[in-house]
Formats: structure tokens, sequence, C-alpha cells
């Protein structure tokens, strides 16, 4: 299964149209399908909250958003997911690299790998965590969850679920 | 001129348009002068105005302008390149450089010191970006709708804020609404 098409698909199938990125080595692969993706507005954001604003435009002029981003950017977007998404009641699928788990390399990224899940939990969020790669299957009931209920949600993907990092 | 006398001014140009509307006390003066269902307030998160408005203005065909500030503009800077390199014509970033925090009580940012938000924008890449005196932001505004190309305006007043009260409208309506005023 090639898990970068897979959830590229799920996405179009959702009627996800308008997506926006902040990189991680892990999800170059998913940017990657979405950015050649006809049918999906791909559109870079410098900073995760940013991205949320963006994503909170494209909802209100009637496209469905997503956001791509590592799970850092919780610590960059707790103001914005509270008093944006939350407050104005938006759907938000927030697909995140979740760095510092099993497997990684950057001893740094565990920082705030132990923050993440208590911090979404703290903002009521929804999360889902994706450790093999079969969870992916669960990403289409996911997507439709995130848009029956207007909220974000979290789906947080590791270095397992993704295959490690090569030889490291 | 301040703020609040440049959003009257410009209130007749704003009714038919999609509007969104910076945070704090740029929101409660444009809910007092003129409070249209086609103004989505912010009531929180200083900085994404300009943002917001983007992905609005990509998502769907009518005009929007959205009307931000200085110093929102400098805490989310990120935002000149993302316009200057996703052009949406029918977008207008109206921004009331009155060169303080208008909101938390004046203080002065960068901006009415050395730095220029005019050039910052054109150095981001940003196409059509207008300069101009608080007097003469309605003409420059009605140029930029009718331009149909996107419009960056750096508009120049005087700090201060018009006392006008809070809004109490719960944000589900303003979105609702608004959406609604969207589709329209």
């Amino acid at each position: 299964m090639n898990i970068d098409k897979k959830i590229t698909d799920d996405l179009a199938a959702n009627d996800v149209s308008f997506v926006t990125t902040v990189p991680c080595k892990q999800l170059a692969g998913v940017i990657e399908e979405i950015d050649k993706r006809d049918g999906i507005y791909h559109i870079p954001s410098n900073k995760e909250d940013e991205g949320m604003g963006l994503c909170a435009g494209a909802w209100m002029g009637g496209k469905r958003p997503a956001i791509i981003m590592q799970n850092t950017a919780i610590g960059v977007t707790i103001n914005t997911l509270a008093t944006l998404i939350q407050y104005y009641r938006m759907p938000l699928p927030m697909l995140i690299s979740y760095r510092g788990e099993l497997r990684e390399p950057i001893a740094c990224q565990v920082e705030m790998a132990v923050h993440t899940k208590a911090l979404l939990a703290q903002l009521n969020i929804p999360t889902y965590h994706f450790h093999h790669q079969a969870d992916v299957e669960e990403l289409d009931a996911i997507l439709k969850y995130t848009f029956m209920c207007n909220k974000p949600v979290a789906i947080l993907t590791d270095a397992n679920f993704w295959g490690g990092y090569g030889d490291q | 001129m301040i703020r609040s006398e440049i959003l009257k001014e410009i209130a007749p140009i704003l009714r038919d348009q999609l509007v969104v509307c910076n945070i704090g006390i740029p929101s409660q003066e444009l809910h007092a002068i003129d409070d249209q269902p086609t103004n989505f307030y912010m009531l929180g998160t200083m900085g994404l105005a300009s943002s917001i408005g983007l992905g609005l203005a990509l998502s769907q065909p009518k005009p929007v302008i959205a009307i931000d500030g200085d110093g929102s503009v400098l805490t989310n800077l990120g935002t000149l390149p993302t316009i200057a390199n996703n052009v949406a014509d029918n977008y207008i970033l109206l921004i009331v450089d009155n060169g303080s925090y208008g909101s938390t009580g004046d203080q002065p940012t960068y901006a009415g010191q050395k730095t220029s938000l005019t050039k910052m924008a054109e150095a981001a890449g940003c196409e059509r970006v207008i300069e101009c005196r608080a007097e003469d932001t309605g003409r420059v505004l009605q140029e930029a709708l009718d331009a149909k190309q996107m419009t960056i305006i750096v508009s120049k007043c005087e700090s201060g804020n018009a006392k006008m009260p809070p809004i109490t409208m719960d944000p589900v309506v303003i979105r609702d609404r608004f959406m609604k005023a969207v589709q329209a």
C-alpha cells in the first residue's frame, strides 16, 4: 500500500479541496502527492497558525480544508485552536507528524512529543494515533467524523506508521 | 484622521462586500458603525485577519476585503509572502497603519518607526501595493475593487480609538450569518 496516495485519495473522496502544509520529513511524500493532485488547492504556509487562518477562510468560502503539520505546531497553535477554530465551531482535520515517538533519532523532538497528547486532551480535541500502517484504514471515517461535528480533529502519525527513518 | 473616521468614510463601500475585520477595537468600531451579515468579526486570534481573508478569496469568487492593522500584520508577517505567491484577484488587504497597537493602549509599533509595511509587502512579491493618506482610503479602495486585481493598501493614519461597546454576538452566529451571506 502506498500510504501517501491512500491519504490523498481519502482527502479527495471526502471533498477536501484546500490543504495547507508546513513540512516534515515524514510528510514529504504526502505533501508531494497533494501538490500534484488536481482538485486540491495546496497552499504552503509559513507558520501553522497562519495555516489555520487560511483554512478558516476556505471553509467559510465553501471548501473543505485540512492542515498538515508537525506535532511541534500544537505549541504554536493553541490560541488559534481555542479562539478561532473551536470558538467559531469550524471543522479542521489536522494530519500531524508525531515526532519524538519510537524510532525518533532527534532527542529534542521528544520534548514536545511528551506534551502532545496532554495538550490535545486539555483542548478536548478528538485525537487518533496511527502507529501501524493498517491504522490508515480509519482515516476515511475520521474525516467524515470531523465534518460531521465541526471540530478540529488530530491524527497523530508516528515514525513507525511511516516506516521509520531508513537505517537509523 | 483616525481609524474609526476611515471606517465611517468607507462604510458605504464595505457594505456590499465580504469583509474580514481585525480583532479588538477595529471590529467593535465597524460593528457599531455599520453591522452587516457580510462582516466577519474576529473576536480573538490576533494576526489572522489577512490569512482568513486570503483563504476566503481563494475559495469563492466574490470580492473579499480584509481590514487589518499594522500591529497585527507585524505579528503574522509570513502572511505577506503567502499572499504574494497565491494571487487571488478578488482579494484586497487594507492595512490601517496607525503606527500603534490601538486595542491595547496605543503602544507604538515598529511600523510607525523605521519599518515600512508597504516596502515589506513589495519585497514579499505583492504586485499591487498602494500606500495612501487616510483621507484617500475610500478612493483607493474603490479603485482596487474596480481594478479586479489583488491589492494591498497601506492607509497611513493617526493613532486613536473611538469608544465603542464590545461585540456580544455569539461567534457561531457571526460565522453562520457570514457563511449565508457568502453563499447568497
